[in-house]
């Protein structure tokens, strides 16, 4: 009975939690709802993928009314899989805010973190899990407010900035998604994913389509912060609340990318976006952008966690790679590093709020030589900075393997190189971290650090495990994105 | 012949295309983060006639069953846009509350002013 109402649940159970944990008003409360919630949704969103992989996608109807007339919540591989993702990294998380929640976050305001977290894992899981294209935008927005909010509890004033400035970009990314959602319903009548991609092929004025497809590209480009669309994406990182970063980090940018795929390979299909129109080499160029303006740039902060907002713009770069390669490795590629690098960003900004929680900074010249005091935080850092750079034995190898595989099936053999070139600008920003940290004597700030406390450690510990795991086992990532890929390419064949 | 067709006939989506462009122009050109606000609202509620005139039928009554009314307006868009009027009000509402926080924080909501102070 219950197992029937999974996909409603994946939705419900979050927003509810929102709701109570706001009206106690006390953190620590709000704190275990979060708790409870967040550790819920992994058996969710696994048990879903579990019979995905048994028995096909799911189709879920919601309030009982039939799509295409009702909202349809539809899990396949791929949304089964984003949505294991996000409900994964939002469990490991949670544990680790409340500590961190109660040193950065003001007095009193600790209950609106949560509120603000549950509503946005709400939003995400949501985004995920939904087939219909105007339900996406209602909880994109439920996501992107919560989020807003969330930036703008950083202590510092330049946070209210930063979330100021995400929310008019974040706002027209969303509008314009909306303008193009209405011309694709003007054309077909439907909000039903899969429907409008039925439909679209009857559609005899293809131009509303194609400044359809235009408008959702850079709406949601907006949202993913591909390169140059990236800029409100380090000052949010780095003046975020410490867990409120690593769980944007780690699922926000991600979804997006999800939500992209969807509309690329599943509505508009494979043989109109890259086939007749030259979306690839659009991509291509602005994926390479990504990978090199943003890791040139990364090299020169000395905020760190500005640093690894730069690196997110340039392994997003990675990911739409694989997108701009639209072929069956490239594509497997770009899903596996979605997961990939959410989990090894992950890692490193929990390190970098546990290097904030002990020393209340993360300048550059402040953590000199604070590997002597916490050598397992900073140990943490310098694998999960392996896997950035993409070395074998660690998760960032599988996917720039399956990338690179792409590029050669392509015959694009100079994007190989370029792939290596990349990897090692991100050796220098990296490398420089590990340098000051490991070699350098300590400096005031550093002296005085000790390891944060296991609540905060663990979590970290645990994003630097998986990604050492991801590098040798690959039955989950390579095994589900492989054939997801093979799903939305189904119509190239 | 063009104007009729192309411009009169289909006013409603100038008027959109306008709002939408002079909206997206004010959140670029003004610095003040207030006006800002007021240019990102425009440009959400150009969205709101896009999907309106999309779903009216000229003649057309509301969707409710009754003897002798045989064309009705699509509903759908309206419904919709209830939603998204609603998402546009909780924008505005959190822009202007952060925007209030701003001010406090750094005395001054023009965007050339703060960002001057902080360079230093």
């Amino acid at each position: 009975m219950i197992a029937s109402q999974l996909p409603a649940l994946q939705v419900v159970i979050p927003l509810l939690g929102a709701a109570v944990a706001a009206l106690t008003r006390r953190s620590a409360i709000a704190w275990g709802i979060a708790l409870a919630v967040s550790w819920t949704m992994p058996l969710i969103s696994g048990a879903l993928l579990l019979q995905v992989l048994t028995s096909g996608p799911i189709t879920y109807s919601l309030g009982g009314w039939n799509p295409p007339w009702g909202i349809e919540y539809r899990i396949d591989l791929l949304n089964g899989f984003v949505l294991v993702l996000v409900s994964l990294i939002g469990a490991v998380i949670i544990p680790y805010a409340r500590a961190s929640v109660e040193q950065e976050i003001p007095q009193g305001r600790g209950a609106w973190f949560y509120t603000m977290y549950l509503l946005c894992l709400c939003g995400l899981l949501g985004i995920a899990i939904t087939a219909d294209a105007f339900n996406a935008f209602v909880f994109l927005e439920v996501s992107s407010l919560s989020t807003y909010v969330l930036i703008a509890l950083g202590r510092d004033r330049r946070a209210l900035l930063a979330a100021y400035q995400y929310l008019i970009l974040g706002t027209i990314g969303a509008t314009f998604y909306v303008i193009g959602v209405g011309l694709l319903y003007t054309m077909t009548g439907t909000l039903n994913l899969a429907d409008i991609a039925g439909r679209l092929s009857e559609v005899e004025n293809a131009r509303p389509v194609l400044a359809a497809l235009a408008f959702l590209t850079v709406g949601i480009s907006l949202k993913l912060a591909l390169f140059p669309l990236h800029v409100w994406l380090p000052n949010a990182y780095a003046y975020a609340p410490s867990a409120a970063t690593a769980f944007l980090a780690a699922t926000a940018t991600k979804v997006a990318v999800y939500l992209l795929i969807r509309f690329f390979f599943t509505v508009f299909g494979v043989i109109f976006v890259f086939k007749t129109l030259p979306v690839s080499p659009i991509f291509l160029a602005l994926s390479l952008a990504a990978m090199f303006g943003a890791s040139i740039v990364a090299v020169f902060q000395n905020d760190v966690k500005r640093m690894l907002a730069y690196s997110s713009v340039a392994q997003i770069g990675y990911i739409t790679l694989g997108i701009a390669l639209a072929n069956q490795d490239g594509l497997t590629g770009g899903i596996v590093h979605l997961f990939n690098h959410a989990i090894t960003k992950g890692a490193l900004f929990l390190v970098m709020g546990a290097v904030l929680f002990r020393t209340g900074s993360v300048k550059l010249e402040d953590l000199a030589g604070l590997a002597k005091r916490m050598p397992i935080s900073m140990g943490a850092f310098v694998v999960a900075g392996l896997s950035i750079i993409g070395t074998p034995g660690t998760a960032g190898f599988i996917s720039k393997w399956y990338l690179a595989l792409g590029a050669l099936e392509r015959g694009d053999w100079w994007l190989v190189f370029l792939l290596v070139g990349s990897s090692v600008i991100s050796i220098i920003y990296i490398g420089r971290v590990v340098e000051a940290t490991w070699f350098r004597p300590a400096g005031k700030l550093a002296s005085g650090a000790r390891e944060p406390p296991r609540s905060m450690l663990i979590p970290a510990l645990i994003l630097v495990a998986a990604t050492v795991y991801f590098g040798f086992d690959t039955t989950l990532t390579v095994g589900v994105a492989e054939k997801a890929a093979a799903a939305l390419l189904e119509g190239i064949r | 012949m063009f104007v009729f067709t192309d411009i009169i006939a289909h006013y409603n989506q100038w008027v959109t295309v306008f709002l939408m462009v002079a909206g997206l122009y004010i959140v670029v050109a003004r610095g003040n983060m207030v006006k800002k606000l007021v240019g990102l609202s425009l440009f959400q509620t150009s969205v709101y006639l896009l999907y309106i005139s999309a779903g009216k039928i000229l003649g057309g009554t509301p969707p409710i069953i009754e003897a002798g009314r045989e064309v009705y307006s699509n509903p759908l868009p309206h419904v919709l846009i209830l939603t998204a009027i609603v998402v546009g009000v909780a924008t505005l509402a959190l822009g202007l509350a952060l925007v209030v926080r701003i001010n406090e924080a750094f005395g001054t909501i023009e965007e050339d002013e703060i960002f001057a102070e902080d360079a230093e």
